[in-house]
């Protein structure tokens, strides 16, 4: 059995990028259990649009690793059914916009058929997609879409910032009895961090400080996190100590470290590279004033992405999503700095 | 032949989705069931005639119309009314209701409130048997209404490219909702949709249970041998509008005269009368039915109600 941890890494940990942590997560899952299958396109002998599935199909076969048509509504839909049947199908979304083709299945199948069944059914199955702005990729490509799947009960919702976070994370969504909808970011395949070559799980709602600090709590996801972790290096040198924390899960959400966090810092930034109009920041954010109220020194900032269609040209596009300076502007109103 | 066994398992079936959809018709007029209800009152024979062709660790996939399904499935009438009233001791514990009610562990996936939405996932069952190398099939329900739907095409075109033990079970009661089915189909049989995509495409008449029983069985083994999946298109007709509510004053009356005159039971009674057996033996199995149903009907509207307060802890985990 795995050893459950959400602690961080330790230090000696051999270093590899994000999508090589997401592959061995597969192949290890892949490995352990005959239930476990991949599907999607172009995941099997292309090895994915980002390499993320390289060399399975060659390992497990055609079975096992599914090259699909551009079907995404009925590949997704298989995958549910099939995961009703006893599978734990892993379901390659190329980009969470195209998730958006396959929305009744995740949001009136998925999500709602242990419900709607009374409890006796299950859909351990995990939609692999990734979201965020590229370079250049424009708007029907670069979108950040998990306020859709954050508002859907009945789902999991999982976006990691980091090698150790990602390949951890998407073992436990594939061994959860429940549909988990797990969101890459684009930038961050490339990435590189420490990754023990140890069987290691990692809890859903269990957030990480990725930086401890006490005058500000910092709360961000996906790539705004590396993001976030320069910016706090140099208010640093400002004087301003920022605490980052990385929910990692959107949903279930670690109330608690947040909270904490709050209580102990009194200032509050968040950070979202999705669009402020309905986002999860300002969910956070009513969480935080309704059950810390008392405790916040000034308004609670967010940090967000502008309420527009991601434009191609790359000037316009870093105008609309958060940038380092936007994140150090925040947190120095949040301080009053 | 036929045996009588069969035939008088056959008619049991489609006597108990008779009188299981009358009665649950009074309870709804009675305010006992409450929300969308759509009888499958005149297309019994189909769902009765494939899941007698199917083994019992096989699947199967309803719809929004699945009452008819559950029941040819071997569902308890018990359990089935208690859901419609939306009862703890219901399939669902009243959670699902009528749209979606389901047996998972009796290998019934469900019904569906949305129209089309099951056929992919009755192809991820068969893609789960394909892989697993189980045998088993899934009989997957859809309407002609269904197949205007995209994920018709798209899960249809899976389960070819990857030979799925999957029965695409098309039935065509002329209508979704109120739209004629000619008036957005061009071609006289749907079923000729399934050829387009290289499945094998069959036409039964709907209302004739050992016809589609006969497919049926002969898709289940075409499947097991792995020449699936294969589509068979059952002619049927609904005896009423979409739902309970629905009039259908659109639908021609000589032409629902001539099917309801040609109703599934009395063209099964007569295939038992052809067999030899006599209608003290067809009252027989009407009288066990009906007994059947008036104990679900008291054990239904004897059973609690969910607990407000359970159900409101249980939403804490979400």
């Amino acid at each position: 059995m795995s050893e459950h941890t959400d602690t961080q890494q330790p230090v000696e940990a051999r270093e590899i990028m994000y999508r090589e942590a997401l592959n061995e997560a597969l192949r290890e899952e892949l490995s352990a259990n005959p239930s476990v299958f991949c599907m999607g396109v172009g995941i099997g002998q292309r090895g994915g649009s980002y390499k993320v599935t390289a060399g399975l199909l060659e390992e497990f076969g055609p079975k096992r690793v599914i090259d699909s048509p551009i079907s995404e509504a009925s590949f997704t839909g298989a995958g549910v059914g099939a995961a009703i049947a006893g599978m734990r199908p892993v379901v390659e979304i190329l980009f969470v916009d195209f998730s958006l083709l396959v929305l009744d299945q995740i949001i009136n199948q998925a999500a709602k058929y242990r419900f709607m069944t009374g409890g006796v059914g299950r859909v351990p199955m995990v939609l692999r997609t990734q979201g965020g702005v590229g370079n250049g990729l424009a708007a029907q490509h670069s979108q950040s879409l998990e306020a859709i799947y954050y508002h859907a009960p009945g789902l999991k919702l999982v976006m990691p910032s980091t090698p150790y976070d990602a390949k951890g994370l998407l073992k436990t969504a594939i061994r959860d009895e429940d549909p988990v909808v797990f969101i890459e970011h684009k930038l961050l395949y490339m990435t590189k961090g420490p990754v023990p070559e140890d069987d290691y799980m990692i809890d859903f709602g269990k957030a990480d400080i990725k930086r401890a600090g006490s005058d500000v709590t910092l709360i961000a996801w996906s790539n705004m996190v590396p993001r976030s972790l320069t910016a706090a290096e140099k208010l640093a040198s400002e004087g301003i100590d920022v605490e980052v924390i990385d929910p990692r899960t959107l949903v279930p959400l670690d109330k608690p470290t947040i909270l904490d966090s709050v209580r102990k810092t009194e200032h509050v930034v968040i950070v979202q590279e999705a669009i402020r109009r309905g986002g999860v920041a300002s969910d956070i954010a009513s969480i935080i004033q309704a059950e810390a109220f008392d405790y916040l020194d000034a308004p609670i900032e967010i940090c967000a992405g502008k309420n527009t269609p991601i434009p191609f040209n790359l000037q316009l596009e870093s105008a609309c999503v958060p940038q380092e300076a936007d994140i150090i502007a925040a947190v120095r109103r949040a301080v009053g700095a | 032949m036929y045996s009588k066994q069969l035939l008088s398992e056959l008619y049991r079936k489609l006597y108990a989705i008779r009188v299981f959809e009358t009665q649950c018709i009074k309870l709804y007029r009675q305010g006992l069931i409450r929300g969308y209800f759509h009888p499958y009152l005149g297309e019994e024979a189909v769902a009765v005639g494939v899941c007698a062709a199917l083994e019992e660790s096989d699947y199967i996939v309803s719809t929004h119309r699945g009452h008819g399904h559950c029941i040819a499935w071997g569902a308890e009438l018990k359990r089935m009314v208690a859901e419609l009233l939306g009862r703890e001791t219901g399939y669902c514990g009243g959670r699902g209701g009528s749209m979606h009610i389901a047996d998972v562990t009796a290998g019934n996936v469900g019904a569906n409130g949305i129209v089309g939405a099951g056929i992919p996932l009755g192809v991820g069952a068969a893609l789960a048997s394909h892989i697993r190398g189980d045998g088993k099939v899934t009989a997957i329900f859809f309407s002609d209404g269904a197949c205007n739907n995209g994920v018709f095409a798209e899960a249809m075109n899976l389960a070819a490219i990857w030979s799925l033990p999957a029965i695409l079970v098309l039935e065509n009661n002329h209508y979704a909702v109120s739209t004629r089915v000619e008036d957005v189909c061009r071609t006289a049989d749907m079923a000729e949709r399934g050829v387009g995509y290289g499945v094998e495409s069959h036409v039964v008449d709907g209302n004739d249970v050992l016809k589609v029983y006969d497919q049926a069985r002969d898709a289940a083994a075409k499947c097991r041998a792995g020449a699936g999946p294969i589509l068979i298109e059952c002619k049927t007709y609904r005896d009423q509008g979409h739902h309970v509510n629905d009039p259908g004053d659109y639908m021609p009356k000589d032409v629902l005269a001539e099917y309801k005159a040609r109703n599934p039971e009395s063209i099964c009674r007569k295939h038992m009368i052809d067999a030899g057996l006599g209608s003290d033996q067809v009252d027989g199995i009407e009288a066990e039915v009906d007994a059947e149903l008036a104990e679900a009907v008291e054990f239904a509207r004897n059973s609690a109600e969910p607990d407000v307060a359970e159900f409101l802890k249980e939403v804490e985990s979400y």
